[in-house]
């Protein structure tokens, strides 16, 4: 990478398209992987189950090698993003992957309050107030829409339980 | 007649107060949808439709394909007040609409939007009413390596039509056939690719793909590019309304050939966004006032418009009567068709007439609801884009976890969701296409299983696909549809060196 420690340095594209087809690329070689040990020849049904996805694998390595070299023959010197732009995607990114895992164990309302919280305070810079008001309002319409109207169970955690919903 | 008589009968259950009620609701949810960055069709129909499992399967879809219709009715209003597009299709809109908002007409910009998204809409539904019947008695006769054609049709218009390279496309549209076979072989009844991870054993949902590429990656996408929303007022009285719709039958001809344009693109599943652009451009080449466009010109909201909402629509027709959805929000409706437990195809227009009937009736009356409601309502969407940012962001993406984890009560889900949302916000910047990514996610068993079954049939010999006219019609299309821009190219320089 052609990292530089100027505000409006990136990564650049190039690198990006890069490691996007390896990774596909990789994703491919997996997946004829995976079609080999399910078998990719003819079986007494007929072809086998992994007869269809060694093709599509196949496939997945072979567009991806010429991405590979399309990627790597046009530089045009574009940055993928700036680094200031990539924190402010991260800073998202990284509470919702928390939130996302905290689910399982305190329950969607609990933890969205939290998350709706954390982002309105800290990347929006609201009040406390109007904070508190979205923050608790929309898990409490979430719970009435969804568990009392249309009766679709959501995660609950300790909390929920505590309070006997 | 009989089709007449049909579609009588579908006008009286679309009509049935419950149903219209569902269908204010959903276009008045689906114009938010559209109207808020992130919450596109189709993942704002992949996040409703849960909710929707407790009702009767024609009321269902008729509230899914109403949001449909008001996002495609929504992404106008951003386009022409903020020069947001709201969704991909509306892109186009801004060239011209922004302009005349800007130069303080953005209620004939709107009215000649909505019209002509209505005109667009209501031509394909009428083609969808005549065709379908046909088409789908047509598509009995198809057996499985007919069935194979058509999806391989489809796909192979994917790698013509689109603007993205060729090689990406493919790319991404193989990842998405790969993701489909995950899990449960369902001719062996054996496990594939799941490496002993048992969350795996079901493989990938697709609404999970969709709300997470579509929705999650778009708030990445917003947030790099940072938040400032510019408000504009928006006002629509009936004045400029009848004032603009005066002017509007002069372009009767830009109609038609949009209408001609969306209707062709939408039923070969390039979708409603390259129908938006090529009819553009092709209006901007014809027009007398061609010089004039992207300064304002009504002409450049018009077509692009009509071929979206006709491209829109008209990509439904190969979902009811093939099986083979034209868009991403189609192929939803398709997932939802599924859940529902009806099966998509010809044999839906002779065993579930009722429900067919009834959602090509809604068609017709949800777009016209649309039209009045969007009509009368832009000032209180235009309030609700000036939200800003910092509130929405979260809701969104607390909606998108809660539409995840209702799918199958999963938390996996939930954290699959936010993987597709990471990788559809690289795949978007890497210029990866990521509706055919979606489709092949929801047809590639199908595909599989018919491409099996027909080698099964002629003992694996790929002569199967060329053994009759029908089918060696359709796949000769698809090669066509795959190789188009090679053609295209080719022939443009035939003709420069001719000249």
């Amino acid at each position: 990478m052609t990292e530089r420690s100027r505000s409006e340095s990136g990564p650049a594209h190039k690198t990006l398209e890069i490691g996007m087809a390896l990774l596909i690329g990789a994703f491919g070689l997996v997946v004829i992987f995976g079609s080999i040990k399910a078998g990719i020849n003819w079986g007494a049904e007929g072809p086998r189950a992994g007869f269809f996805p060694f093709y599509i694998g196949a496939a997945i390595v072979g567009a991806s090698a010429i991405n590979l070299w399309h990627a790597q023959r046009d530089d045009d010197g574009r940055l993928f993003a700036e680094w200031g732009q990539l924190r402010q995607v991260m800073s998202v990114v990284v509470p919702t992957a928390i939130y996302v895992g905290a689910m399982p164990f305190i329950g969607l309302y609990v933890a969205s309050m939290v998350f709706i919280a954390w982002f309105m305070r800290w990347l929006g810079g609201y009040r406390w107030l109007t904070v508190a008001a979205v923050a608790i309002g929309m898990p409490v319409l979430t719970y009435l829409v969804f568990e009392r109207w249309f009766l679709v169970p959501l995660p609950k955690g300790p909390v929920e339980e505590w309070l006997g919903l | 007649m009989e089709e007449l008589a049909n579609l009588f009968h579908g006008f009286a259950v679309a009509l049935q107060p419950y149903n219209i009620m569902l269908m204010v609701i959903g276009i008045t949810l689906g114009v938010i949808i559209g109207v808020l960055p992130g919450l596109g069709g189709a993942n704002g129909v992949a996040i409703l439709l849960p909710l929707t499992f407790s009702m009767p399967p024609t009321s269902a879809i008729i509230m899914l394909s109403c949001i449909y219709w008001g996002a495609l009715f929504g992404g106008a209003i951003t386009s022409i007040l903020f020069n947001i597009p709201g969704e991909p299709w509306s892109v186009a809109t801004t060239f011209d609409g922004y302009p005349m908002a800007q130069q303080g007409k953005p209620g004939e910009a709107l009215t000649a939007a909505f019209t002509s998204s209505f005109v667009g809409a209501l031509f394909a539904v009428v083609m969808i009413t005549l065709v379908a019947p046909l088409v789908a008695g047509f598509a009995l006769r198809f057996g499985p390596a007919e069935k194979f054609a058509v999806y391989f049709l489809a796909f192979c218009s994917f790698v013509g039509l689109s603007k993205e390279p060729p090689f990406k496309t493919i790319a991404a549209m193989m990842m998405g056939f790969a993701l489909a076979a995950v899990g449960l072989d369902s001719i062996t009844g054996q496990l594939r690719l799941t490496f002993g991870v048992t969350e795996l054993l079901n493989g990938f949902d697709f609404l999970i793909a969709v709300i997470g590429l579509f929705g999650i990656g778009e708030i990445l996408l917003t947030m790099e590019e940072g938040l400032a929303f510019r408000g504009g007022k928006a006002s629509i009285n009936l004045r400029v309304v009848l004032q603009t719709w005066r002017e509007l039958p002069a372009y009767w001809m830009t109609s038609l050939r949009s209408c001609l344009i969306g209707c062709w693109m939408g039923v070969t599943p390039a979708g409603a966004t390259p129908a938006s652009f090529m009819s553009y451009g092709i209006a901007k080449r014809l027009s007398r006032r061609g010089n004039n466009f992207g300064k304002g010109e009504i002409e450049g909201v018009i077509a692009p418009e009509t071929a979206a909402h006709a491209a829109g629509t008209a990509a439904l027709l190969p979902m009811l009567s093939l099986g083979v959805p034209g868009s991403p929000t189609a192929a939803v409706l398709l997932g939802g068709l599924l859940i529902w437990g009806l099966q998509p195809g010809p044999m839906l227009f002779v065993e579930q007439k009722e429900f067919v009937w009834g959602l090509i009736a809604s068609m017709y009356l949800g777009n016209l609801a649309g039209l009045i409601v969007v009509l009368t309502c832009v000032p209180i969407f235009a309030a609700i884009l000036r939200v800003p940012f910092g509130i929405i962001a979260p809701l969104i993406l607390v909606l998108c976890a809660i539409g995840a984890y209702s799918v199958h009560n999963s938390t996996f889900d939930v954290m699959l969701m936010l993987v597709f949302g990471v990788l559809g916000y690289l795949l978007k910047k890497c210029n990866y296409p990521l509706a055919p990514l979606v489709l092949a996610i929801v047809l590639g068993d199908k595909a599989e299983e018919a491409f099996r079954q027909s080698l099964l049939g002629s003992q694996g010999s790929l002569g199967v696909f060329f053994s009759n006219g029908l089918v060696s019609t359709i796949m000769a299309l698809g090669v066509v549809a795959l190789f188009w821009s090679v053609i295209q190219e080719g022939y443009s320089r035939l003709r420069t060196s001719m000249a």
